[in-house]
């Protein structure tokens, strides 16, 4: 391990493919990273890339079939989460590790007050009275930045705006007090005012509460602004790999050097043209036999063609999965 | 801006769309969405007017309105010198071919039984009396334009990728070789690597066909890519006006600067030290706006007269106009 500690979290060649009529999807082919305590771990791609289903992996919350998890190792605490029961799995699950997803809504349930819902993990798994939860609840809400806690708990979603929602949906995360918070696109659904809102409260809740997360998102700036560390993934893969201002200054694989080229900044120069990625993502049915992002790479090379680049290591903690930077490869494409 | 020549293509005063809520078994009327609650702008000829704003706050219902798909509530819309406001929709119908609108979501907005060729031949069906041959040639060079393959004329809407089905809606909107085009978040169900080829797109065949955008989006950076000026709206009203470099570098508005400072910059550098103004609290609901100035229940700098009076939207300097007590002082 790079930083010498032992991450809470270790994934390790994850893959998982999906059975269906067209054939295997392969949505999560070889997927590794770690998270060290307290430490935010941003993930980006675009849809369809695997963000969700490499998370829903490790918490063993895909449908099998069609889902199958062909290999991999998801280390916390000690365990194997992969190799655990159904009930071993649900301990761990909203409880050492919470989540997030990304629309409150369907995520909650409509037919019971928030009160029960943040309750129920808090009895469940910590054997609360209901006293006690009822108590933990208002702390939580509070925690979350929603007024009127006491009063709040026995609301229902509907009664809430989307931010209040998944203000709720932090506090039912955070309630057991989690190792680890994996949050899937949970700002994706908001206005960028109340984004902001969330973001700023994300921060402040890390530092309090020294918990590690992973934060899925589409969007770099999301990225920029609370990660330290930043996996890229595109095609079920992880591409690149960094700290997060070394990804952001010194991108490697060329899918990142072109998604950061393709957004318009708010404030810096202002390009008389967008720079394009051009064609479409990959849907991979199969196992990929080539580079995922080949078809739309302008330096692609022979190779990229007939091998998976693996994930170089270029240093500062930064690897990426492109030919480019094996100079190898380079020359004998000369 | 001196040698600025242009002239408004669309003026649009004072437009209102209200929208009745019924209750009871009676079905009473009960009071009104304010969706849109005064609006007053020009779109001028040949530039993208970028309309911005959060969620529920007005963008669709103002740009349905200037097309007129609405019966409007109140105010007058005048495209190419043709006052509308007030025209029946029986005699919309010539109007329709210089205005016309693309979807956010290509996937709902375009009939999933229809060929492409059958989706962008449809306004020409409806609207001309050219030959079918006449038609068919028009959608190959529509489906050229907008960078379709024409091999692929014969196929239906779930073949293509969302990128590519929004190229169907744009080339539809150009059939009847329109002036004025609302574009309501024509990106904003594409994934960012899509983004940037059909905003490339729209600004190809603005200049190739002299087009005149109104471009609705809650994405700022977009629009600050796309837009000649900017409108800046909050809970039915345009809170600020101005051209985009004025807006993005010297806004005005408390919400506008808010807004702002709220978009997530792509530079970890710059992220992590520009000082956000976080907004407390959310938006009022459009059938209970607040007294006074709308904005007032947030706005970090609320002052006694904007729980009273409500703002006039007035040009506070040269072609940047704004509602905000804050430049009211006399
Ligand atoms: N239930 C399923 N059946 C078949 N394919 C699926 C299913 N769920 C997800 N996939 C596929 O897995 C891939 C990765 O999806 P996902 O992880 O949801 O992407 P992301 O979260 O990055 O947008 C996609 O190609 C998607 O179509
Ligand atoms: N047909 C309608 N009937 C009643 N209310 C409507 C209707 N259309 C829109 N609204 C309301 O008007 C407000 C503005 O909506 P909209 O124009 O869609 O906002 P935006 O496009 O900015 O998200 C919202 O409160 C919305 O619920
Ligand atoms: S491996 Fe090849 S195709 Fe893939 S990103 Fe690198 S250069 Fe491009
Ligand atoms: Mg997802
Ligand atoms: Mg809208």
């Amino acid at each position: 391990m790079p930083h010498g500690t032992l991450p809470v979290l270790d994934v390790q060649d994850l893959k998982t493919v999906f059975k269906t009529r067209a054939g295997e999807v392969h949505a999560v082919n070889d997927v590794s990273f770690h998270l060290q305590k307290g430490e935010l771990l941003g993930v980006v791609g675009e849809s369809g890339s695997g963000k969700s289903v490499t998370m829903m992996s490790l918490l063993g919350l895909l449908p099998m079939p069609p889902a199958e998890i062909r290999s991999g190792r998801v280390m916390f605490e000690g365990q194997d989460l992969l190799t655990l029961d159904p009930k071993g799995l649900r301990s761990v699950r909203g409880a050492r590790i919470g989540f997030i997803f990304q629309d409150p809504m369907t995520s909650l349930n409509p037919v019971f007050t928030v009160g029960h819902q943040i309750a129920e993990p808090l009895r469940k798994h910590m054997g609360m009275s209901k006293k006690r939860a009822a108590e933990r609840s208002i702390e939580l809400l509070e925690l979350v930045g929603i007024p009127d806690a006491g009063r709040r708990l026995y609301d229902y979603p509907h009664q809430f705006s989307g931010g209040m929602r998944q203000r709720v949906m932090i506090a039912i995360a955070l309630a057991c007090d989690p190792q680890v918070l994996i949050a899937d696109e949970p700002t994706t659904a908001l206005d960028v005012t109340i984004q902001a809102q969330i973001l700023e409260l994300m921060k402040e809740l890390r530092d309090k509460l020294g918990m590690a997360v992973i934060w899925i998102t589409h969007d770099l700036g999301v990225i920029a602004g609370i990660a330290d560390r930043v996996m890229v993934m595109y095609g079920g893969q992880v591409v690149e790999h960094a700290p997060v201002h070394e990804l952001f200054a010194n991108p490697q694989h060329p899918y990142t050097s072109a998604l950061l080229k393709t957004i318009p900044s708010i404030s810096g120069k202002r390009a008389a043209r967008l720079t394009v990625i051009e064609g479409q993502p990959p849907l991979v049915l199969g196992a990929p036999t080539s580079c995922p992002f080949r078809d739309r790479c302008a330096q692609a090379m022979p190779v990229c063609a007939v091998k998976v680049p693996p994930r170089y290591d270029v240093g500062e903690g930064h690897d990426a999965a492109c030919f480019l930077v094996d100079p190898l490869e380079v020359a004998n494409a000369g | 801006m001196l040698d600025n020549p242009a002239k408004p293509l669309v003026s649009v005063r004072d437009l209102k769309m209200h929208f009745p809520i019924y209750s009871g078994l009676l079905r009473r009327r009960v009071g009104e969405v304010k969706a849109v609650d005064g609006l007053t702008f020009d779109v001028m000829e040949g530039e993208t007017l970028g309309l911005v704003g959060e969620s529920g706050c007005g963008k669709s219902t103002a740009g349905r309105a200037v097309l007129r798909l609405y019966d409007i509530t109140g105010g007058q819309i005048a495209i190419d010198g043709r006052e509308i406001g007030d025209t029946p929709q029986s005699q919309l119908r010539e109007m329709r071919p210089t205005m016309q609108m693309v979807f956010q979501d290509p996937q709902a907005s375009l009939n999933p039984r229809m060929t492409v060729e059958a989706i962008i031949r449809e306004p020409l069906d409806e609207h001309t009396t050219l030959t079918p041959m006449e038609k068919r040639k028009k959608v190959a060079k529509l489906m050229d334009a907008v960078g379709l393959n024409r091999k692929f004329a014969a196929r239906y809407p779930h073949a293509f990728s969302g990128g590519q089905r929004q190229r169907i809606g744009i080339a539809r909107a150009l059939a009847l070789n329109p002036k004025f085009i609302v574009c309501d978040e024509p990106i904003a169900a594409l994934d960012v690597s899509i983004q940037a080829q059909v905003v490339n797109l729209l600004e190809d065949l603005q200049e190739k066909f002299g087009l005149t955008y109104l471009f609705i989006s809650h994405d700022l950076s977009m629009v600050r890519h796309i837009a000649t000026r900017v409108a800046v709206m909050y809970l039915g009203k345009i809170v600020e006006l101005a051209d985009r470099e004025t807006l993005f570098a010297a806004p005005l508005h408390p919400y506008t600067k808010a807004l702002l400072s709220a978009v997530p910059e792509p530079d970890p550098a710059l992220a992590r030290n520009t000082n956000r103004i976080i907004l407390q609290g959310d938006v009022p609901s459009p059938s209970n706006p607040p007294k006074g100035c709308n904005f007032c229940t947030r706005c970090p700098a609320v002052m006694d007269i904007c729980k009273q009076v409500e703002p006039e939207y007035r040009e506070v300097k040269p072609r940047q106009f704004a509602a905000c007590h804050l430049y009211n002082e006399t």
